[in-house]
């Protein structure tokens, strides 16, 4: 019998990576977004007494609007350049997919009426959300991956259908790692409020310009962290559409309500390894850890 | 110069990797073959995308890696196959285009990255429009939160860069863009839906009967009606980019579906005799001065410029704004005024004359003596002096001529002086172009027969 040790919110700002002079990363920082980063390296402690063999990731950045896409490829190996902040993310990388994994996900996804489509190109590049994520929580790369897309139905049709998409796709990941018999990470690549600011300063890790962009999503995400930490998925999921369209969150990209609806709606709190702005939104490294709801 | 013409072109790979298995993508991919003699036609030496799909977050960004190499996979169709690609691009060009839409007030980068990712879009277009790499070219993003006025903006600024080069505007865009969301075999493939479909159509009129600024002008109603690809930026990009009005040639050569959203290839060639300008109801806009200050302290300086720190309390705040050039560069105020003062994006300076810095000397004479006697003047020296003075006074302030956008032009005699006068103004400020005002006046402060008011638009 497969097993989930443990499900995170690992958002995916490319700024950490940047801060911590990562060797794969060829810009090169001052530092900047420690508290958030240490938030990281809290998790990845919190992870050692818990070995996995694989991690599930969806990402916000791989966009699909025609189903939900897995990575089908054993091996990838390239640059990632990020689109939005090329300045400060250039990382080479070396992963390995699960591919059995993958294709049992997608595969009971289908089953569950959703559209499904499994990546087989192997120039195909993995997008940065997923590779950030992935070195924040497992720089060693030691272990092999699973990325699903980012689904274009809240943006198609409306949050509440995205919702029910998500929900139905974090069930059928669920029943399809029980069946692997593999011990499994679950890594959700999203912030909380998503407003960025539209300048950047100079020196990007100056930390005198780094706020969240304004107070009204700080009180959404604080609200969103205190159900976390009080065990109230069902509420949260409750809200997810208000704090969608209300905070701008990049939870719109479905990840958050996958990982909680994999994690079969969790009612022990979670911990929250850290909270920090980048470039105004806001993020936290959250972990649920199944033990605590007696798994 | 400006753009010598326009195209509106798709972005799906449908176009490029797979022609021959719809019908629709196949006329696609003919059309934009076709276009390729309109290029010719026009004689276009340079491309300038504009792509819904490269979406950017810190302002706009513009390629100007001189040679872009990669092999792409489009993240939605990957089952279709690779894009090699390996474009030539016009750097120089990028980087004007940068600047000229910093001057507008727009935040704005140039991207010069090995393994950038260029979109899809981008590369469908510059891979059909551009297969030998004959003409040089640049690509912009497209903003996720720019509205109207911020992407008109960046619409002028691409054709303040261009200089002397015959360019061609192109927006990578779809029509309306409801995406089927399951699979649809190729032979299936069609309009979302039949209202999208009339409106596309309805849009295509237009298109067709050169009303670029028309379409431009409905983008917003479009959207709401057929969900327009990224709110029809691309065509208030163009639109802005090719002169906001409608006197083009138009034509429509293909329309069909792709994968649900509307793809069309148009092309737009100035037209004096095409259909009439009529009224319009969006604002137009010249200079960004939205929201995007969100790091600069509030009434901070113009873009550019550190933002000025809180003061202390009892401490009175500098004034950074005012500029008084040195004494030998300009001449000493008649007033109590400052050479310049710098307000948002512009600069203005005071009224400038003849007279030279530290001598006060009027090359060309005074107009008149101690006495108020009438004297003879030469109008050319005391022309080429109050411009050699506006230059200084700019430089001081860390602007340049180029950057002039408005001059009023003060003259103690028209009948006499203007024709001199137009023709040594035109030497200097003709190419740079700014808009101007010329009046008579009875007299000016101090025995000069010449002076300016100049604006700037510096950021």
């Amino acid at each position: 019998m497969g097993e989930i040790v443990a499900g995170m919110l690992a958002p995916h700002p490319p700024h950490l990576v940047y801060a911590e002079n990562a060797p794969q990363n060829e810009p090169r920082s001052e530092g900047g977004w420690e508290v958030l980063r240490w938030g990281y390296e809290r998790a990845r402690k919190s992870l050692e007494d818990r070995p996995y063999d694989a991690i599930v990731v969806h990402s916000p950045h791989w966009r699909t609007t025609v189903g939900h896409h897995f990575l089908g490829v054993p091996h990838f190996e390239s640059l990632s350049v990020d689109p939005v902040f090329p300045n400060l993310f250039r990382y080479r990388y070396a992963l390995d997919v699960d591919v059995a994994l993958s294709e049992a996900i997608c595969d009971e996804a289908a089953a569950a009426g959703l559209t499904t489509k499994m990546m087989r190109n192997p120039q195909f590049r993995v997008d940065y959300g997923t590779i950030t994520s992935c070195h924040l929580v497992r720089p060693e790369w030691d272990i092999p991956i699973v990325c699903i897309s980012s689904n274009r139905a809240y943006y198609t049709f409306s949050n509440d259908v995205g919702e029910a998409q998500m929900v139905a796709l974090g069930e059928a990941t669920r029943r399809a790692i029980a069946a692997s018999g593999k011990r499994v990470l679950l890594l959700a690549s999203n912030s909380l409020s998503h407003r960025h600011f539209t300048e950047e300063p100079e020196l990007p890790e100056d930390m005198s310009c780094e706020h969240v962009y304004n107070h009204n999503q700080y009180l959404w995400d604080m609200r969103v962290l205190g159900h976390m930490r009080a065990g109230r998925s069902r509420q949260l999921l409750d809200e997810m559409p208000d704090f969608i369209e209300q905070a701008v969150s990049e939870c719109k990209e479905g990840s958050l309500t996958w990982l909680i609806a994999a994690l079969g709606f969790p009612e022990y709190p979670a911990e929250v390894h850290g909270y920090g702005n980048v470039i105004g939104t806001g993020n936290a490294v959250v972990e649920w850890d199944p033990r605590r709801g007696g798994a | 110069m400006p753009f010598v013409g326009g195209l509106v072109v798709p972005g799906h790979p449908q176009v490029l990797l797979a022609p021959e298995q719809n019908a629709g993508w196949g006329a696609l991919n003919a059309a934009l073959t076709h276009a390729r003699g309109f290029l010719d036609r026009v004689g276009a030496e340079v491309l300038v995308f504009y792509s819904t799909r490269w979406p950017s977050v810190i302002g706009h960004q513009v390629q100007a890696d001189p040679e872009p190499v990669w092999t792409h996979v489009d993240q939605e169709f990957h089952e279709l196959g690779s894009i090699d690609y390996r474009f030539r691009v016009d750097a120089d060009y990028a980087a004007a285009y940068v600047r000229a839409a910093q001057r507008r007030g727009l935040h704005a980068r140039t991207v010069s990255y090995h393994g950038f990712p260029i979109d899809t879009g981008s590369i469908v277009a510059c891979k059909l429009l551009n297969p030998d790499n004959a003409r040089p070219v640049t690509m912009t993003s497209c903003n996720m939160y720019a509205d109207r006025g911020e992407t008109l903006v960046l619409g002028k600024a691409a054709a303040d860069a261009l200089g002397d080069r015959r360019a061609v505007a192109v927006a990578v865009t779809a029509l309306s863009n409801r995406m089927h969301t399951t699979e649809v075999a190729p032979a299936d493939d069609r309009i979302s839906s039949l209202k999208d479909d009339e409106w596309n159509r309805k849009i295509l009129e237009f298109f067709g009967d050169g009303r670029l600024e028309d379409v431009s002008q409905l983008a917003r109603q479009f959207t709401r009606e057929a969900n327009a690809d990224s709110r029809f930026k691309a065509i208030w990009w163009l639109a802005a980019a090719l002169g906001q009005h409608n006197r083009y040639a138009g034509e429509v050569l293909a329309y069909a579906p792709l994968y649900g959203t509307g793809g069309a290839v148009i092309t737009l060639e100035p037209n004096a005799s095409a259909a009439l300008d009529q009224e319009f109801d969006e604002d137009d806009v010249e200079v960004y001065g939205g929201d995007r200050s969100v790091l600069a302290a509030e009434g901070a300086e113009a873009v550019g410029q550190e933002p000025a720190a809180s003061p202390a309390p009892g401490v009175a705040k500098a004034d950074d704004a005012r500029v008084d050039a040195t004494a030998d560069t300009a001449p000493k105020p008649v007033g109590a005024y400052p050479h310049a003062r710098r307000a948002g994006p512009f600069l203005y300076l005071s009224g400038v004359g003849p007279r030279q810095p530290v001598t006060d000397a009027i090359p060309g004479g005074p107009v008149w003596d101690e006495d108020g006697v009438t004297l003879d003047y030469d109008t050319e020296a005391q022309t080429r002096a109050v411009l050699e003075n506006v230059k200084r006074i700019l430089e001081q302030s860390g602007a340049s001529l180029e950057q002039v956008c408005d001059v009023t032009c003060f003259l103690i005699d028209m009948e006499r002086d203007f024709a001199t006068f137009n023709r040594v103004y035109a030497e200097v400020l003709g190419p740079v172009g700014p808009t101007r005002t010329t009046v008579e006046v009875r007299s000016l402060p101090t025995p000069i027969a010449v002076e300016l008011k100049v604006v700037a638009l510096i950021s």
